[in-house]
């Protein structure tokens, strides 16, 4: 008993929590890959691509509820993200003529891009505070729990209760689906080889008749899609917030950098180790422990190995040691 | 004497801003023919096929495909008006399958390219067996044979090769020959580089030696196995 109360108090503080955080990483990193491998830069706006998606979600879902349409028990925002996924899109493209094109034409070098990435998240960054604030935005309404702790315990007669939040569930079955479509893209469609053979090689590419502006003009679409999927489902579960969205480019970068640059396997792989890596270190371990352990050797602190306000050391650990050791990432990326 | 199908004619250039690294240099092939292009290591010849395709500015000459000037299209024009090139280097997709690669080759193609794709089976059968592994795990010749079947997909009218048989060993080397006389017995034009000079000659109905950026002999393929001068500066004796 004691057992399965352990398992399930670590079910649900890590597992769990884990899962969710970790899928809504990869979606993060998948973008991040994406352009790195077609645009063959490190795309510091990611971050504020996806505040700026999850914004107009957000202001669209506030639109909504003022109509009073709302979703039964599904988040409205799921309603309003076709919307929020279209005007990212049009910023993206929008980005990419009057910006990025100009450095394509001069063939600059990876790092200019990289340079010029960061002055485009600063404008992004502004626009998203200059429209919706600095401040906290909490937007997910409908049922709150697929399970709840109570319901669990009832149920099942533990000590121990395991809740699962309408938005991990979302989460995870969204990411599931967003996962299996860009993998049929990029696997089956013509459109989507013609990215990984511009992906694997530029000139071959050129003389295949493959239209590079064509195969970026996709990229930015898709990479809008998933940046806004990202964004609002980690809005949901959390908070929205554009500082912390902005904060989010290192665990994504490091998911992305682990699982290796270029490769989407990777990107997903990567989402879910920094994702369980930071939710276990920075779990306070006491509960569990407790629980597991003889009478003895029961815990005097929390056994928290980090605290919460740490967790983005964790990321940049995992990056140091990955960059110092496989800077390829476990998927034989590109070396960064 | 009649136009050329395809000519680089007095191609003057170099990569980007640096110095020009061809010279009043000209090639040209015609339908049913093998060209054949020879000379030491860094006399230019990849520059003038690249130059040919468009992949640098020639500042002076021209390049005319079936007597139009099309000096000034880019690479993808150029392979819509049916110019296909396998370059020296990296000329395929390793990290998608082979049947991916074949696939990449008929991009432009908006008919459907399974018949093409059968004709290149036909033409290389071990591709057929590998057509579903990555092709960068292939062999040297292997990848050749991949990199010459990806641009026949676009069923190109006239054929650019740039060292078909870099790297392979030499029976391999005699079979991809056999292969590439194969496809130009069906009247395609090829344009070669080779730096087997001496078979490649024996079986080019047209020869050019580069060196340094310049045409430096002209002839038909027999015509260069014979003259001394070439048979002692480029055939080792
Ligand atoms: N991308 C490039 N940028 C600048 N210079 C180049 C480039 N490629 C080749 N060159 C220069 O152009 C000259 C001719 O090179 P090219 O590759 O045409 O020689 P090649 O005859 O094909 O030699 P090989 O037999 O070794 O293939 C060389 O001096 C080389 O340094
Ligand atoms: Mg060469």
């Amino acid at each position: 008993m004691d057992f399965l109360n352990a398992l399930v108090a670590f079910v649900n503080f890590v597992g769990v929590p884990a899962i969710a955080y970790g899928s809504q990483l990869a979606i993060g990193a998948l973008g991040v890959t994406l352009v790195y491998s077609v645009l063959r830069f490190s795309n510091f706006a990611h971050g504020d691509t996806m505040a700026f998606g999850t914004m107009i979600t957000i202001l669209v879902t506030w639109w909504l509820q003022s109509l009073g349409v709302s979703f039964g028990p599904l988040p409205t925002a799921l309603l309003a993200l076709p919307a929020g996924i279209a005007a990212t899109m049009a910023l993206m493209l929008f980005t990419d003529r009057t910006v990025y094109k100009f450095y394509r034409a001069q063939k600059a070098k990876p790092v200019v891009f990289v340079m010029v990435s960061l002055g485009v998240m600063f404008m992004m960054n502004g626009l998203v505070r200059f429209v919706i604030g600095p401040g906290d935005q909490r937007f997910a309404d409908g049922e709150r729990f697929l399970i709840s702790a109570r319901d669990f315990k009832a149920m099942t007669g533990l000590r121990e209760g395991l809740a699962i939040k309408t938005t991990q569930g979302i989460t995870v079955i969204t990411a599931v689906i967003v996962v299996a479509l860009l993998f049929w893209f990029l696997n089956k469609t013509r459109t989507g080889k013609s990215m990984r053979a511009y992906s694997d090689n530029e000139d071959l590419a050129l003389l295949s008749g493959i239209n590079p502006e064509r195969v970026v003009m996709y990229t930015w679409l898709i990479v809008a899609s998933l940046a806004t999927i990202a964004g609002v489902l980690y809005g949901l579960d959390k908070s929205f917030k554009p500082f912390t969205y902005f904060q989010l480019l290192l665990p994504i970068f490091a998911a992305a950098i682990v699982g290796g640059l270029g490769s989407p396997i990777g990107a997903i792989a990567g989402g879910f180790i920094i994702a369980f890596s930071e939710v276990t270190i920075t779990y306070a371990w006491k509960k569990v422990l407790t629980y597991v352990l003889p009478e003895s050797l029961k815990p005097d602190g929390l056994v928290q190995l980090l605290s919460t306000d740490y967790k983005f050391a964790v990321s940049f650990t995992i990056l140091v040691i990955v960059l110092l050791f496989k800077p390829t990432g476990l998927f034989k990326g590109k070396a960064v | 004497m009649s136009e050329p199908f395809l000519i680089g004619d007095a191609m003057t250039g170099g990569y980007g801003k640096g110095p020009d690294i061809l010279h009043e240099c000209t090639i040209a092939v015609n339908p049913g023919e093998i060209a054949v292009i020879v000379g030491p290591n860094g006399a230019g010849k990849s520059t003038a096929m690249k130059a040919v395709f468009g992949l640098l500015n020639v500042r002076s000459g021209a390049v005319r495909l079936d007597g139009e000037d099309i000096t000034s299209l880019s690479p993808q024009d150029r392979v819509v008006k049916g110019m296909g090139f396998v370059p020296q280097t990296q000329n395929i997709f390793t990290s998608m399958t082979v049947e991916e690669n074949l696939e990449m080759g008929g991009f432009i193609r908006t008919d459907d390219i399974r018949d093409t794709m059968e004709q290149v089976y036909d033409l290389f059968p071990i591709l057929r067996d590998k057509r579903n592994q990555p092709a960068g795990e292939l062999s040297g010749g292997q990848r050749q044979q991949v990199a010459v079947g990806r641009a026949l997909m676009t069923k190109p009218k006239v054929l650019m090769l740039d060292e078909p048989t870099a790297g392979v060993s030499p029976i391999v080397m005699d079979e991809l020959f056999d292969r590439i006389i194969e496809v130009s017995r069906t009247g395609l034009p090829i344009l070669m580089v080779e730096q087997n000079a001496k078979q490649a000659l024996e079986i080019a109905d047209k020869g050019y030696v580069l060196v340094q950026g310049r045409n430096a002999y002209t002839g038909t393929g027999q015509e260069l196995l014979a003259d001394p001068e070439v048979r002692k500066s480029f055939l080792g004796g």
